[in-house]
């Protein structure tokens, strides 16, 4: 995934791990400064802690120099050989107290490196639904204010600002590749900024438990060369394509006549619900449902006729459509591009 | 109103032992039958079944951790839905905190602490028999509610809104907030009793520096739990109101605050960690003297140890929320209270060190647990170290890197303790030890199947796997991990299969203890293993913070108490000076009644309102019951 | 195991007084745990308000006539409070008799007080955050004056019975004492809250 040269630690955390987990969501795998900073912060923590645990080990393995096999009357007391021991103690608290003060210093200063503002962000509001993400690229004019869902697009070295919302329960918005966490918190509004400095595909996840399909709550952040961003920006704020075949145009208009347009917005047409995701160019993200099946005609096609099947108390109910309606609402979904 | 003058025959100092020992049984015993059994205060009896019920919710909770591993164990696997695993993960973490962890020490202590401290019932010993019974029906309501599919399914935590009238329909939050109440209850009740018990009933002469350090512990544990404990109860009544009159405290369109929750919950799930782990640092502190022939190494360092990290715990509760959007200023202090309280943790793991590596450590099963908890614990503190970490805790916050943590730190740093505890304390409550060798075999699997189970976590959380996931796609690739963390998972359990076993097999045929089997130098040793219902003929008297070891030939002991009803000794705070002879209640089927009527109570409330009014009317007739004087001489002087 | 006898108890009082007896610090620890648990209620209080735009939240502030008067009472309540603890100290059951009577009817008083108090708060609890905390303030007090309140008139039967001539229940007496005099402390924050840090 990545083209730059892999850091020393990433390589060290891979090798332990054996191989488990992809590049596109893993803290071992940074695609941007922050990642690599909390990444090297990560490293040391671990080395400095592995060091400490390792000596403690040997030292308790040393106690058993002198074991015995049964019990044995209880030592005399004697403050004489008391000594040695204390000193150790008391070096081994003296030590304690200097790595504990190290590391928290360390730990504060990478904090203030985490919160760097930069008026040139790109403003991105998400609001974090059960179980789903939505994506509002803001801007000065109105009308270039567009909204995604599931999948942004970012432009490579350039920051981006999210602003953090949650409508319904906390959510926590988490590309463990780009930066640590942030929760999104109802009647609160928190942010984060990320930057990616690699080109590649992210995945982020929701990590705070948000009920019954949480584990199905990903989204995508591809980060791309500005150029090729500036193209998709382009392409999002159309409005959604005309149907090109026939069918395509009887799914639009099941689509419209049926409780579909109640609950999704497509720009260009009267539908304009808002408790589902925009749909105007769903088939151009690479998955539906919130990371849960690729983006195929027939996914579209199978999430539509059993959504509580797939993805069981999502908030979608199964309109019922024939098969013929069926094969219709999933060309014209296709053709969305 | 005048005391009745003593009758010179009924003293003790004329009675020969058997005499004593027959007359004090005829005071004290429980006799045989269900309506005693329902009925008796002896806290030893009481101690055992609270012990018992703990570990008969252990294995609950562990079938449901090798379901959960089930799930797991491949991608998009379908052993259960998600409602069912989200069921079972509130369950297990529930179950493990609230009905096992928590009572579990203090079932421990309620045995032990007055057999430790020389006394021969513990304070308030109907208040001791109403909070088991208000425990078992704790843990009733919890796991009929989950047969019944009515299971909580919000997490331990039961974050608001999540958790509040509109997202969680139906009675399943309302039954996670009761059951808080009961285990609170309990808890509460069992704290009281044994501060008061070990602030007053003393044995003469055991000053404050001759305390034994699982008693101090225990001292520690239960001012947090009461301290801690009314932030949960706060929190819990608040949502229940919430849901069930519609008051606002966590909606943020009227006012109320959803941070709130996570403040007040916090406030108590911190020192709880604290509550869980202060009585097995007891334990380890009282394992570690035994088993390496000499008195403790910093005795005075340990107990401001055990104290400092029972202040400190009240400082950290904020870790828990670093990803919640607080001022980054503040998160700092945090970080740094939650580092410091490594400070203490390290103080003690020196002093053990320092005491077996000066000691003549014998290799026996509770001795074997103890360097599997310092192996274990020592990195849990270490990940401990980490996760305090702004920055670091970012990245692995609600991770499998958490989990893995605590459970380093609770089976760890909680629960190999505690395994070794009762390898150890075996003999005392049964009179029978446990099998050396087949402890062995326990202690082996129980160490290398947790940290194959719980080692690789730590990986998984870096490698981007979120908490609570009742599924993960394939294409993560996080299969393989999970699979043979599935697998550790088995090892794990046979081990705890085993120890169950061993426990089971040994209370028949174990080998006969006799009283001391371990040569151990405090005061539960010192009368006979399982103990009489009055725990000592006559109340010991102390000189030394390791009285058997000191006293080898004769224990002092103190006379002067009537043997022809319950009375016990009660002593001054701070050097044990005897104060005054205090009756000790009898047995009373009262505390039953007034916790079937609570417990009546409580559930009712989850239906209406209205319970709490009509249903206090037969708890305040039964606490008259429990509280009206019989005639008994006890109740009269 | 051999005994040695070294001391010789039988001397000692049976049933010590204050300090030296396991209900009184019993009653301690139990103060010690409802005093956390109101500390924290008054927390909340406080955060709301810190969080909010304007307080009182959507209402005027609660009138002051029955929550003074309220106060007021209790406060007075403290003298014939002390006297109690005292006389049944001195074991004066006489004393006691009619100081448990005194204590029952001031332990009345204020609960059919808090009835008048809570219209006055001009909220209810389900309007916003600040009507719930209001509620559960004063309803969180109120049980414990209504628990005090049970207690006390139990102990006042006793005391007309045959059982009230005793050591043990004169000092469940100065127990009782003692409790109502953490009720009436922990009121006196409550009510500053309810009543007058809206008018700050």
């Amino acid at each position: 995934m990545t083209a730059r040269p892999l850091r020393l630690p990433a390589l060290a955390a891979v090798l332990a791990c054996g191989g488990c987990g992809t590049p596109w969501q893993s803290a071992l795998h940074p695609g941007g400064a922050q990642a690599g900073g909390l990444l090297d912060l990560i490293t040391i923590f671990t080395a400095v802690c592995g060091i400490v645990w390792l000596l403690v080990m040997i030292v308790t393995l040393l106690t058993l120099r002198r074991r015995r096999a049964g019990i044995e009357a209880p030592l005399p007391r004697d403050e004489g050989t008391e000594r040695r021991p204390r000193r150790a103690v008391q070096a081994a608290v003296a030590t304690t107290v200097v790595i504990i003060a190290g590391l928290t210093l360390l730990s504060f200063f990478v904090t203030r490196g985490l919160t760097a503002d930069d008026p040139q962000a790109l403003v991105v509001r998400v609001r974090a639904y059960q179980w789903w993400w939505e994506f509002t690229y803001q801007d000065p004019r109105p009308d270039q204010a567009f909204t995604v869902a599931n999948e942004i697009h970012v432009p490579v070295g350039r920051p981006v600002r999210f602003l953090l919302e949650a409508p319904d329960v906390i959510h926590s918005f988490w590309v463990p590749s780009l930066a640590g966490k942030q929760d999104l918190i109802p009647g609160r509004s928190n942010e984060i900024t990320l930057v990616a400095d690699q080109p590649g595909v992210y995945r982020g996840q929701c990590a705070q438990f948000c009920g019954l399909q949480h584990a199905h709550m990903a989204f995508l952040v591809i980060a791309e060369p500005p150029d090729r961003f500036a193209a998709w920006q382009v392409a999002q704020r159309q409005p959604a394509p005309e149907p090109a075949t026939d069918e395509a145009s009887v799914g639009r208009r099941i689509f419209l006549a049926r409780q579909c347009a109640a609950c999704h917005t497509i720009q260009g047409t009267t539908a304009s619900g808002t408790l589902g995701p925009d749909l105007t160019h769903v088939a151009s993200r690479r998955y539906i449902a919130a990371g849960l099946l690729p983006t195929t005609r027939g996914s579209l096609a199978a999430w539509t006729a059993d959504p509580q099947t797939l993805k069981p108390g999502n908030n979608m109910p199964m309109v019922p459509l024939g098969s013929d309606e069926l094969s219709a609402v999933s060309a014209y979904l296709t053709s969305l591009r | 109103m005048s005391v009745a003058p003593e009758e010179p025959e009924v003293l003790d100092r004329r009675l020969d032992a058997a005499a004593l020992d027959r007359r004090l049984d005829a005071v004290w015993q429980t006799p045989r039958g269900l309506w005693a059994a329902l009925a008796t205060v002896d806290h030893k009896i009481i101690g055992r079944r609270y012990i018992a019920t703990a570990f008969v919710f252990l294995a609950l909770g562990g079938l449901l951790a090798v379901a959960m591993r089930l799930q797991l164990a491949r991608p998009e696997a379908r052993v259960m839905s998600a409602d069912r695993y989200n069921q079972v993960f509130t369950m297990h973490g529930a179950n493990m905190m609230f009905l096992f962890a928590v009572p579990v020490m203090e079932a421990m202590a309620v045995y032990l602490v007055p057999l430790m401290v020389g006394t021969r019932n513990i304070a308030f010993p109907r208040l001791n028999a109403f909070s088991y019974w208000m425990y078992v029906a704790g843990g009733i309501v919890l796991w009929g509610a989950f047969v019944f599919d009515m299971g909580p399914d919000i997490g331990w935590f039961a974050y608001v809104p999540l958790s509040g009238p509109q997202y969680a329909p139906g009675k399943r939050a309302d039954i996670w907030a009761q059951m808080i109440t009961f285990t609170e209850v309990s808890a509460l009740a069992v704290a009281v009793e044994l501060v008061v018990t070990i602030f007053k009933q003393r044995a003469p002469g055991m000053s404050l520096d001759r305390i034994p350090l699982f008693v101090w512990s225990m001292l520690v544990t239960s001012f947090l739990i009461i301290i801690a404990m009314p932030a949960i109860m706060v929190a819990s009544t608040s949502l229940i109101l919430d849901r069930l009159i519609g008051t606002h405290f966590f909606n943020p369109a009227e006012g109320g605050d959803v941070l709130l929750w996570q403040h007040l919950f916090w406030f108590f799930g911190h020192p709880e960690v604290y509550i869980i782990f202060l009585p097995a640092v007891g334990m380890v502190s009282t394992l570690v003297v035994t088993f390496s022939r000499r008195p403790v190494f910093g005795y005075l360092g340990l107990v401001l140890a055990v104290i400092s990290t029972g202040i400190l715990a009240f400082g950290l509760w904020v870790h828990h929320m670093f990803v919640t959007g607080l001022p980054r200023l503040g998160e700092s202090f945090f970080t740094g209270s939650s580092m410091a309280i490594a400070i203490p943790s390290g103080v003690q793991i020196f002093c053990w060190l320092a005491t077996l590596w000066s000691g003549r450590p014998v290799l026996k099963v509770p001795l074997l647990f103890v360097y599997a908890f310092l192996f274990t614990f020592v990195m849990g503190g270490m990940t401990g170290v980490m996760v305090a970490s702004v920055p670091f805790d970012t990245q692995v916050h609600d991770t499998y890197f958490v989990v893995a943590h605590f459970h380093y730190v609770l089976v760890g740093g909680a629960v190999f303790p505690l395994m070794g505890a009762v390898y150890y304390w075996f003999p005392k409550i049964t009179g029978r030890l446990m099998s050396e060798r087949v402890g062995r075999w326990v202690a082996g699997l129980v160490f290398v199947g947790f940290n194959l189970t719980f080692f690789p976590m730590h990986l998984l959380g870096l490698a981007g796997m979120p908490r609570r996931v009742y599924t993960y796609p394939a294409e993560m690739q996080w299969g393989s991990v999970n699979l043979f963390i599935s697998l550790s998972a088995l090892v794990l359990a046979s081990g705890f299969l085993l120890f169950f076993w061993d426990a089971f097999r040994s209370l028949r045929h174990g080998i006969p203890a006799g009283d001391n089997p371990w040569d151990a130098p405090t005061l539960e040793w010192a009368t006979s293993s399982p103990p009489p219902s009055y725990n000592f003929a006559r109340l010991p008297v102390v000189s030394s913070a390791y009285p058997l070891w000191d006293e080898r030939d004769a224990l002092s002991v103190a006379t002067g108490l009537r043997p022809d009803r319950r009375e016990v000794l009660v002593s001054s705070v701070a050097d044990a000076r005897p104060e005054a002879r205090e009756s000790s209640p009898r047995n009373s089927i009262w505390p039953l009644w007034t916790a079937i009527a609570t417990s009546i109570m409580l559930v009712w409330s989850i239906f209406t309102p209205w319970a709490v009014v009509w249903g206090s009317i037969p708890i305040a007739t039964a606490l008259i019951g429990w509280f009206w004087p019989k005639g008994v001489p006890e109740d009269d002087a | 195991m051999n005994e040695r006898i070294v001391l010789d108890v039988s001397h000692l009082t049976l049933h010590g007084k204050s300090s030296a007896s396991v209900t009184w610090w019993g009653t301690f620890a139990f103060m010690l745990l409802e005093g956390t648990g109101f500390a924290l209620l008054i927390a909340v209080y406080l955060y709301l308000e810190s969080l909010a735009s304007e307080w009182p939240l959507g209402a005027p502030p609660p009138d002051l006539g029955p929550g003074s008067v309220l106060t007021a009472v209790l406060i007075a309540s403290l003298v014939p409070n002390y006297l109690i603890a005292r006389w049944a100290e001195q074991e004066n059951l006489h004393k006691v008799r009619i100081g448990i009577v005194i204590m029952t009817v001031l332990g009345i008083v204020p609960v059919v007080l808090r009835f008048y108090e809570f219209p006055a708060l001009h909220i209810s609890w389900d309007s916003n955050a600040y009507g719930s905390i209001l509620w559960a303030l004063l309803g969180l007090h109120l049980t414990h004056l209504v628990t005090d309140l049970g207690d006390t008139v139990v102990l006042a039967i006793l005391m007309f019975t045959r059982h009230g001539a005793n050591k043990r229940r004169l000092g469940d007496i100065q127990d009782n004492a003692l409790y109502w005099n953490f009720v009436v402390a922990t009121w006196l924050p409550i009510y500053v809250c309810i009543y007058w840090v809206p008018r700050l």
